[in-house]
């Protein structure tokens, strides 16, 4: 467990002041992947093994340069939690054996994006929660396939224009909070970047407990979403205050919202603010598509608020 | 040391009791399941210490094996044809890695069609991987190879994974008596595993498999690993070595019957060069100076012990258990690779059989040394061909008359 676990965070000023993953990644100015991944990070700890899926994270460590302090290993796109098993196990057999003390052991972390945790890697990750592996899960969600210049994924919100999608992606963004849900894991939470405390709070709790811990971060993307870089911020916050992306936990059964915005923000005003939605406002607002989408944020909401 | 009736599957399992491995992902598929049934048997009852975790795929089950390893523990898994394909992404992948471990690869032809019984299309698919292999003609050299494959993978001069082959039901599912070594005897050949630096430890950070941009570092590494393979040759000579002194069984990278003065050699791996093994006997109890060449080691190919053994032979029949779509059988390609230009290369002949569990008979053997002779005699080597008799073909005729008449009888309207 990460020596930061010990102490408890109640405020912005329990936060750390300094980042632990090295700096000068070939990230994208303004990544709200790095963001959320800097933060857990800093939670986290050194004695952390990240699993890594392929994905634009995979670019962090690239040779002869790694921004990790402790364990790094890429899998593939489908298997990192079937590495996470791997590493688990391993340690937990070389702690059984006597081959390593308590000091050196490590927690195994995935580091997926939602093209991998959505689709090809739900398969290894479903299997690693009803085995009740001890791991964390962690998805930065830029709501597409980032790496390959945005191409829509099964985390594409309805209506955004991907490479593959010019007139507006057609399906709908799927619910990987409650697949995961549906698993009874120990623990799953949802985070942003933009929400540091939040995220905080919940990333200690996770490293506190045992079991399968599984955190999706929604990760706004300059180069994805069509937005200038200074915005990731804000964009976040307005995710949450318009309700698009509800800020919530899972743990022993109950569903907990650890943020509930009221009043809401128009979703319009998230929408705006990236390329990738401007053809709901231009050359003519599409109405009817505007209103569907903020009928289902006021579903949810009605449902859960 | 004790004697056991074991089929392969078992003397795979009891190659990784006695190897003590410390870790098992598995996932089942026939014809190899009975070796983690056996495994999870001796642990769930305490026979054996060692941990088993079934994967929810063979892609999982390998990068778990991966993973395992590159964290410092010894691995050993097990899966055959369809399971070996859906794994292959982290087939090439974890070589890479260069994290040591021992995978037994129960031959099954590979879809389509669908089929549970034997030839070796699927283990010649992880040819290129950067696994070592090993391929197997007796359950016992299941068990012995299993040993010495985890020398090999783990020597500072290899640090590979090498898959041990053996054949579907005629080894997996066939009992044979099986020497089963002592544990102090097994400890003194294969020591505890040293991870060295491959390893997840809280106070040594490290990241592992990691990117690269650009192809030099790429070709870099992937010729390193090129290298390593190839190490293993001296590598598996010495372990074998010390296994023929330690349990006096020897199990040579290629294995030569009566050669020393064949001007015809068959040329097969795993479990049907035993039947050539046979047909050999046979023929020289005819006159027939004929012998039989069989590599136990196929990655790194022993293209200097092949090349000392078959230059200044007369003719070289290559019976291939595999089909390459569009060029025909893979060891032979190989083998003329490793022969061609040099003094005394002999001529080559190619017959492809034994697919999907299609038997190779006696009578076949003797016919092919038929045409060997022919072949030594004029020169000319015949095209390559499958061994099919006209027998087969008038049933396989039958069968598809069955099936047209089926498809017509069900697009009858009522």
């Amino acid at each position: 467990m990460s020596e930061a676990a010990i102490r408890t965070i109640r405020s912005i000023k329990d936060l750390p002041s300094a980042h632990l993953l090295g700096a000068g990644t070939p990230m994208c100015a303004g990544c709200g992947s790095l963001e959320a991944v800097h933060e857990i990070y800093d939670i986290l700890g050194r004695k952390t093994v990240f699993v890594n899926a392929a994905g634009c994270m995979t670019l962090l460590s690239a040779y002869p340069f790694t921004p990790f302090r402790g364990g790094w290993l890429y899998t593939s796109m489908a298997s990192a939690s079937a590495g996470a098993q791997g590493v688990r196990d391993a340690l937990d057999i070389l702690r059984e054996k006597g081959r390593i003390t308590a000091d050196e052991d490590m927690t195994a972390v995935v580091l997926a994006g939602d093209g991998s945790t959505y689709g090809m890697g739900m398969s290894a990750t479903s299997a690693a929660i009803e085995r009740g592996l001890d791991f964390l899960y962690i998805c930065y969600d830029n709501e597409g396939y980032g790496n390959t210049g945005q191409q829509y994924s099964g985390a594409t919100p309805h209506g955004a224009k991907t490479a593959t999608s010019a007139r507006g992606y057609s399906g709908d963004k799927k619910d990987l909070f409650a697949i995961w849900v549906a698993h009874r894991p120990a623990y799953a939470a949802t985070v942003i970047g933009a929400e540091p405390l939040d995220l905080a709070k919940k990333i200690e709790r996770a490293a506190r407990m045992k079991g399968p811990r599984l955190i999706t971060a929604l990760a706004p993307c300059p180069t994805g979403w069509d937005y200038d870089p200074k915005d990731t911020v804000e964009i976040g916050r307005l995710a949450v205050t318009s309700g698009v992306w509800p800020l919530k936990e899972y743990s022993e059964g109950r569903i907990v919202h650890t943020r509930v915005p009221h009043p809401r923000v128009p979703v319009e005003a998230y929408l705006k603010t990236q390329g990738r939605f401007a053809h709901l406002f231009a050359p003519r607002r599409n109405e009817a598509l505007l209103a569907g989408i903020q009928a289902k944020v006021d579903a949810y909401w009605a449902e859960w608020g | 040391m004790s004697r056991l009736l074991l089929t392969g599957n078992g003397a795979a399992a009891w190659g990784a009791r006695l190897a003590e491995v410390d870790y098992v992902p598995a996932f089942p598929i026939t014809p190899q399941t009975e070796i983690i049934e056996t495994l999870s048997g001796w642990y769930e009852r305490g026979e054996a210490s060692g941990r088993l975790v079934t994967l929810e795929s063979e892609h999982s089950m390998l990068t778990a094996a991966g993973a395992a390893a590159a964290t410092g523990v010894r691995v050993f898994t097990a899966t055959s044809s369809q399971g070996l394909l859906y794994a292959m992404e982290m087939l090439y992948a974890v070589p890479g890695w260069r994290a040591p471990f021992v995978m037994v690869n129960v031959s099954r032809g590979v879809a389509s069609p669908i089929t549970l019984e034997s030839d070796h299309t699927d283990i010649l698919a992880a040819r290129d991987s950067g696994f070592l292999q090993i391929h197997c003609a007796t359950c016992q050299e299941v068990l012995d190879s299993v040993l010495i494959a985890y020398r090999i993978a783990e020597d500072a001069r290899v640090r590979l994974p090498v898959i041990v082959n053996q054949d579907g039901f005629t080894l997996s599912f066939t009992r044979e008596p099986v020497e089963n070594p002592e544990i102090e005897a097994v400890r003194r050949f294969l020591p505890v595993y040293d991870p060295q630096n491959m390893e997840f430890r809280a106070s040594r950070p490290v990241s592992q498999a990691v990117a690269v941009l650009g192809g030099s570092q790429y070709s870099y590494f992937r010729y390193e690993v090129h290298l390593a393979a190839l190490n293993a040759l001296g590598v598996y000579e010495e372990a074998a070595r010390e296994f023929a002194a330690q349990f006096g069984r020897n199990h040579p990278a290629v294995e030569a019957y009566r050669c020393d003065d064949a001007e015809i050699v068959f040329f097969m791996l795993g479990a049907f060069a035993t039947k050539a093994q046979d047909a050999v006997d046979r023929l020289r109890e005819s006159g027939l100076r004929v012998g039989l060449v069989r590599p136990r080691l196929l990655r790194p190919y022993p293209e200097a012990a092949l090349r000392a053994l078959l230059l200044g032979r007369r003719v070289v029949v290559v019976v291939d258990q595999n089909l390459s779509m569009g060029k025909g059988g893979v060891h032979y390609a190989e083998l003329a690779s490793a022969l061609y230009g040099r003094r005394g290369a002999p001529l080559l002949l190619s017959y492809v059989g034994g697919l999907g569990g299609r038997d190779i008979s006696a009578e076949e053997f003797f016919e092919m040394a038929a045409e060997a002779k022919m072949a030594a005699e004029t020169g000319v080597a015949p095209e390559p061909r499958l061994l099919y008799t006209a027998g087969e073909l008038r049933e396989m005729r039958k069968l598809q008359a069955i099936a047209q008449a089926e498809r017509v009888e069900l697009g009858r309207k009522p």
